[in-house]
Parts: structure tokens; sequence; C-alpha cells
């Protein structure tokens, strides 16, 4: 018994990756910017999580819900915004959303037993979530320090087993990453939440993987090829690992894909953070934290310890 | 790097086999699990409460009424013993977390402190330590005293406030002891309630919402409310709000006959006149000789029942109560009632209870969410398969095998470690698929880069794991930091999900490096042929 996979990877040919980095660098400039520009003036969905207030979500013991009679019967609870969006293929499920109340946490709670006692008997309520606004704003200030502490960390490690170069690089090329990730959730206005701060922090941890392969290969060709120019070692680097960046991204994006169609609304969005955070993810592995090293170079001669390397005493 | 000595072998088959052994019980029914026999392991992992359906709740003690409680009873006591000494004052207040007063005469400052100081208490003392004291007492100017609860007598008092929370909290939501309520403090003020399969909260929020501090006072044998609130209020006496038909006040005695604190026992029951709901309540020894004595002197007279600073109600005594037990009767239902049973016999909390976040799943959803992440699984992992199949052959099959023992070995270190599986946690499983053989990938691809610069085909595979290893750690490594991140700062679902995916790192590295290594191993010791051929 043997039989042999096929290997599909064109590996003879070499991609101007390193020639063409002007452009690459300048796009993703420009989707950082756009990110942060769109941030800043259209601001975040924030769900609950962030923004306090209640989600409910029903579904009809028969048929579908009503949504329009539904929608009469909270308005008129005098509770606000309250936002009602059918799920489910069929229509048999809804997701009420209940702004927060002023009036602090007891606000919030009369708010859920009134919707809750409106909605009536031929409705289950599957989930509710509610979230005051002490709880929110500390869940809002979790999250900002879980990513920074995510990134600082990826960072100290990368610098610990690379030259600063690198970590930089690195850091880069990841907050790319989780920046345009956000930047996609301000311009199409998804829902914000706890769940898409796991994701980022995940995507910040998996991101840097194609990255570090980069970076593996590039370190060994400089010991290799003490004379080649940077610029054709950096592009003979992303050419040689290139099927791997696009292969292992590919494997987790199939997982990934599988979360998105088949989960639940739960996992969804979880799911598209990551399926977006990926593309990003390996096009900036390739495109933009290799061309990177070359602006501010690296150190050619890897037989002899530097001063400013953590590891400097062991690669000898 | 392919030589493996024969107990590395038992080593690795043993720890893939004891994985399985631990997570073989989660495939089977709760009740086909306890007929087995006991050496087998026979624990299940811990389903969250998003998967199972249940509340979860955070409520939130009222620090600041605390604090200010304390400060009045301080204000109070200041008062009395200011008093006691004859010394003139002005300006006794609270002040932010302080209590500030101003001594008339000069000459008594040194006195007045001294006296105040008799207040402060040593806490968390023992026997060879000294303790700290719980108030400070400083003069401020020539004439004005500060008194102040330090630091660590405030947070002392939170913390035993917070544990009698925990525990009345518990006997409120299981009176009988018999249902599966999690409680737990989380961080200075707050406790997290988790109720598996319960749907609706209200029962729980209206048990959690009441002090519940009971007290019973004698009412103003002549003045009317009505007439005190027209005129003034007489001394030692003061208005209370009345729940009763009609509404309207009462006017009480301040210091109340006796207190919840004196109940042994109360219980929701029907009056046997009217047939309506009451609540019965026995006191213990004390309380029904107070009880009795007032209830002696005044016969003829109304009393009143106070629930969290409302009256109830407001009989007159008939007959004096000697034998220590009585009904409250009130307008209730059967359910309030019963809940007011409870609550009287759990005790009154010290602080008020508010819950600042509820996330609750029916039962329904979760079985829904196991489904849809048990398919997404399903399909995630058979897409993977096909493609590593489709791309590395055999070796893409030894790959297959690594990734199922990965996720054998996730789930048996959960329930060995009695660790919750959310449905994010569900979802870190699936994405740990899909990077599990990335480490496979970088391997394979390693081996045939080789094979493709002129080696022989033991020695590029042999490269291959070498050259990938220090890889396959970086890129774990970076992973499992976030992962750890989340798990420091998460809470919940979202630690569920940080759980899954650090331990599914642990394994991968394991399973895609040495036991696809041992495989792979095997795989050569069988080729006959002189010369092996490639296989990828």
């Amino acid at each position: 018994m043997m039989f042999k996979g096929v290997d599909f990877w064109p590996h003879a040919s070499l991609f101007p990756i390193i020639g063409l980095r002007r452009y690459f660098i300048i796009a993703s400039a420009l989707a950082i910017l756009s990110s942060i520009v769109l941030v800043a003036t259209q601001g975040l969905n924030f769900g609950i999580d962030f923004k306090g207030g209640s989600l409910i979500e029903v579904q009809a013991k028969s048929g579908s819900v009503d949504i329009p009679g539904l929608r009469t019967k909270l308005g008129g609870l005098g509770l606000g915004d309250v936002q009602i969006q059918s799920l489910g293929a069929s229509g048999n499920e809804a997701l009420i959303r209940v702004e927060q109340q002023p009036g602090g946490e007891k606000a919030q709670e009369a708010a859920a037993t009134k919707v809750r006692a409106a909605l009536g008997a031929d409705l289950n309520i599957r989930r509710i979530e509610v979230v005051g606004p002490s709880v929110s704003a500390e869940l809002k200030q979790a999250g900002m320090i879980a990513v920074s502490a995510a990134i600082i960390g990826i960072l100290l490690y990368i610098w610990f087993r690379f030259e600063w170069q690198f970590a930089v690089a690195a850091i880069i090329a990841l907050t790319h990453d989780v920046l345009i990730t956000v930047g996609v959730f301000s311009l199409l206005q998804l829902e914000f939440d706890l769940s898409i701060v796991a994701a980022l922090l995940t995507l910040a941890g998996y991101s840097i993987n194609d990255t570090v392969v980069v970076f593996d290969r590039i370190r060994e060709n400089l010991r290799r090829f003490k004379r080649m120019p940077l610029e054709e070692l950096l592009n003979r680097s992303i050419n040689e690992t290139l099927s791997r960046t696009v292969v292992t991204s590919g494997t987790t994006f199939v997982a990934v894909l599988a979360l998105y169609v088949f989960g639940t609304e739960v996992i969804r969005g979880f799911a598209f953070t990551m399926l977006f955070g990926i593309i990003v993810g390996t096009f900036s592995s390739i495109f933009v934290a290799s061309p990177l090293l070359l602006w501010w170079g690296v150190k050619r001669d890897w037989s002899t310890p530097s001063a400013d390397s953590p590891k400097a005493k062991e690669q000898v | 790097m392919l030589h493996f000595s024969r107990w590395k072998i038992v080593a690795i088959v043993l720890t893939c086999l004891l994985g399985a052994m631990a997570a073989v019980p989660n495939f089977f029914s709760k009740t086909s699990i306890k007929s087995w026999p006991g050496w087998l392991y026979n624990s299940q992992i811990n389903l969250g409460l998003d998967l199972r359906g249940g509340a979860h709740m955070l409520a939130q003690i009222d620090v600041a009424g605390l604090k200010k409680e304390w400060l009045d009873n301080i204000r109070d006591d200041m008062r009395s013993r200011l008093r006691k000494a004859q010394i003139g004052y002005t300006g006794l207040g609270n002040v932010g977390d302080k209590v500030q007063v101003t001594i008339v005469k000069v000459e008594d400052v040194d006195k007045a402190v001294k006296d105040l100081r008799g207040m402060i208490q040593q806490i968390g003392g023992s026997v060879l330590a000294a303790g700290t004291p719980d108030l400070s007492v400083t003069q401020e100017g020539s004439n004005r005293i500060v008194v102040a609860p330090t630091e660590a007598a405030v947070r002392a008092r939170i913390d035993t406030a917070m544990s009698s929370v925990i525990e009345i909290v518990r006997r409120r939501l299981d009176p009988g002891g018999n249902r599966e309520i999690t409680l737990q403090r989380q961080g200075a003020d707050r406790i997290v309630i988790q109720e598996p399969g319960v749907e609706d909260t209200s029962e729980t929020r209206a048990r959690l919402k009441q002090t519940a501090k009971l007290t019973f006072h004698l009412v103003h044998p002549t003045v009317s409310a009505d007439d005190a609130r027209a005129t003034r209020i007489p001394a030692g006496y003061k208005l209370f709000p009345s729940e009763e038909d009609g509404g309207g006040f009462e006017l009480l005695q301040e210091r109340a006959i006796v207190g919840g604190e004196d109940l042994v026992s109360s219980e929701a029951g029907f009056d046997s006149r009217t047939n309506e709901p009451v609540v019965n309540f026995r006191f213990n020894t004390t309380g029904a000789k107070k009880f009795g004595a007032v209830t002696q002197r005044f016969v003829g007279q109304r009393f009143a029942i106070v629930l969290d600073g409302k009256v109830i109600s407001a009989p007159v005594i008939r007959e004096p109560i000697l034998g220590g037990s009585g009904q409250i009767s009130g307008s209730f239902t059967v359910q309030s009632a019963n809940r007011l049973g409870i609550l009287l016999s759990s005790g009154a909390l010290p602080t008020s209870l508010t819950v600042v976040e509820e996330r609750t799943v029916g039962p329904s959803l979760g079985s829904d969410s196991i489904k849809a992440g048990a398919l997404a699984a399903v399909v995630g992992s058979v897409g993977v398969v096909v493609f590593m199949v489709f791309a590395y052959g055999l070796f893409g099959i030894f790959a297959v095998i690594a990734v199922t023992i990965n996720i054998v070995l996730i789930l048996g270190l959960m329930t060995f470690l009695q660790s919750t599986l959310t449905l994010p946690g569900i979802a870190g499983i699936v994405l740990t698929v899909g990077m599990a053989v990335d480490a496979n990938v970088l391997i394979y691809e390693r081996i045939r880069e080789e094979l493709r610069n002129g080696k022989t085909p033991i020695s590029a595979i042999e490269a291959g794991f070498s050259r990938a290893l220090a890889t396959i750690i970086d890129s774990n490594l970076t992973t499992l930091i976030a992962g750890i991140v989340m798990f420091w700062l998460g809470s919940g679902p979202i630690r569920g999900f940080a759980v899954t995916l650090c331990l599914g790192i642990m394994t991968t590295v394991f399973t895609a490096f040495t036991v696809t290594r041992l495989l792979v191993s095997l795989w050569l010791v069988r080729q006959t042929e002189r010369r092996v051929p490639a296989p990828l």
C-alpha cells in the first residue's frame, strides 16, 4: 500500500513579490488608514457585551415569528430602541435587542422582565443576555487589555527567537491584520462583541504562524547564502515557503468555513472574523512582513553573535 | 530523528491509550456509564451552561451602601460617646469616607480624642501577630476630629459581607440543598451564580432582590401617622411606608422589639380561618422572651411587621404571644408567601444585591448548539481529511490519524481536568483540527523540498522532521500566548475557548510531531525494498 499525494504547487516558478513590494505596502497602508478612519468616524456596532442592554433570542412554537406584531408589542413598552431581527432559514426565530436603559442596573433588570412578560405564550425564549453598564465598561477594557497584552507577548517572543527587525516586522503585520479586520466590522457595521475579541486574539496568535514560517526560512537562507543581495534572498525565501503559507492557511480556512456555515448565531461572528483574518493574515505574511525587512535591513553575518539580540549567545 | 527506542514507542502508545480511555465515556450516555466496571474511567466533560441550558448571573453587592451604613454607625457611636462624656460638639456628620466632628471647647479635644479612640478595634489579629486597627481617629486643626475606617478594615468588612452573602444566597436559591447550583466569588464585590436547567430567572431575581431584613415594631398607641406627618413626629418614633391595602404610612417606634435574626424557622402556610396564604414563623428563646414580654405589656395595641423598611402588616395584639411562634399575613399569593418563608429562614443579606449581568440559554438552544457544533466539526474535519489525503497520499493518512488522536487527547484531557466545554470551546476544537494539520503540512512540504534538492527519501524525511520542528514550536507558541491571555482575562465562554485552544496546541505538538513521526518511522521499518520510494 503506497500512494502518492498530488503536489499541485508550481514550485519552479518564482513570483516577483519583493519587486512589487511598493504596491502591496501602499495597498496595506491604505487599508489600515481607511480602517482607522472608519472606526474613528463610523465607530463599531458594539454588541451588548460592550454597550450594555439586553438580547433575547426567541423561537416560535409553531410557524414563523410575527416580526411586525412583535415590533408593535415591544415598541409600546417605552424601552427606547428595540431592534428585532429575523433568524434562521424559515424565519421561526428572531433576535430582539433592547438598548441600554438609562438608570443603571436596576432599570436594565426591569426592562428584561417587561420584555419577557410581553412576549406572550406562542414564543419560546431560547436565550437571554442582560449586561449592565458597569460590566460592559469592564468588558470593553478587558478586551482592549487582552488584545494589547497578546500582541506584546507575541512581540517579546518573536524578539527572543529572532532579531528585533523581525519582531517589529511581525508585529506590524499582526497589527495590520487585526486593524483591517476591525475595519471591516466598522465598514459592514457587523456586531462587535466578546466573541469577536476572542477571534481577534486567536487571529493574532494564528496569523503570526505564517510569518514565522517565512522568517525561519529567511534566517536559514541568510546563513546559507552569505553574499546574496537581501532583496533576492527575501524573494527566494518567500517563494520557497509560499506553498506552505497557502496550504496551512487553506486547511484552517476549511475548518473555520464549516463553523461559519453550520454554526449557530453565537459562533458565526467568531467564524467570520477568523475567515477574514486568515485571508488578511496570509496576505500580510507574504506581502507585508518580509518586504518590511528590506526597509531597515537585517544582520547579514549570522556566524557571529550581535549585540542587539537577546539570543545572541545561543546562536554561535 | 526517525529512530524510536522501544520504551519510547510504549510511552507514546500508552499516552494515546490513556487519552482515549478518558475520552471514551463522553460518547456514551450517563446511565450506561454507571454500569461500567470500576477500573474504567467514567467521568464526563462538564458541559457549559451555553450547551446544557441554564442561567448564568453576575450579582454585585452594594459596597457604597455597606460603607455608608458603617459610617452611620460610627457617627451614632461617636454621638453617644461624646454625650456620655459630656463633651460639647457641633457639625457631626459624614464627609466622604469619614466622619468628622468639631469639639466646642478646645480644652476638651484631648479628652474627646482619647474617648473616641476607645471605638478602635483590632482586626485580623492572631496569637502571634497584632491586628491592625479598624478605625483611625485623628485630630485636624485645633478642634476637629476625624474618624475614618482603615482600608484594611473596609476590605475585611466587604470580605465578611461577601461570605455571608454567598451563604445566604445559597440557602435562598437552594433551600432543600439538592439543586446543582454553583456560587463563586468574582473579584471584590461580585458573585457568579450558575443554575443549570433554569430558563426563567424571574424567581431567582426575586429571591436576590430583597435583603429581607425583618423587624417587629410597636405602633404609636395614640398618634396616627397622618397626624404625625401634619404636626411633628414624636421622639423615638419614625414613619414607615406601608404596603398594606391603601398604602399610606405607619408611625412606629424606631427601635425594633425583635428582629429577623431571632427567627429559627419560617415557612409558608395557610391561615386556618381565612384560608389565605400566610408565613408562619418561630422565634428562638431570646426572641420568644422579648416578644412575649412586649405583647404581654401592650395587649390591645398594634404592632407592625416591617420587611426591608416597609410595613407588611400591623395587627392588633389580641393576647400575649408567649409560645414564640406567630404568623405574618398580608396580601400574599402562594408564591410570594413561599418566597418570603424561604427568605426569612435564610436570613437577611448584609447588603442589597444587584444582578449586573445575565446570560441564560434554554435547553433547546443548548442541544441545537451541540448538534451544530458537532456537524461543523465533522464537516470541517472531512474537508481537511480529503485535502490532506489528496495532497499527501499515505502521509496525509498519517496526518489524519494524528489529528484524530489529537481530538481524542483534547477530549480526554478536558475530561481528566474536569474543565468545562462551551460552545466557543467546540469552535476551539474545530479550529485545532485546521491548525493541527498545519504542522504536518510544514513537515511534508519540507520533505518535498529536500527531495527536490536531490536528497534520498530517508534523509529527506529525516531533514523534514528535524528542520520543521523549530518552526512548529515557534508558530504554536505564539498561538499559545494568545490563548493564555484569553484565559487570563476572559470569562465564561471565552475561557472555555481558551482552554480548548491551549490544550489543543499542546496536544498538537505531540501528535503532529511525535505521533506522525512514529507512524512514518514504523512505515519505513516495514519497507523491504532497499531503496525506499519517495512517498510524497
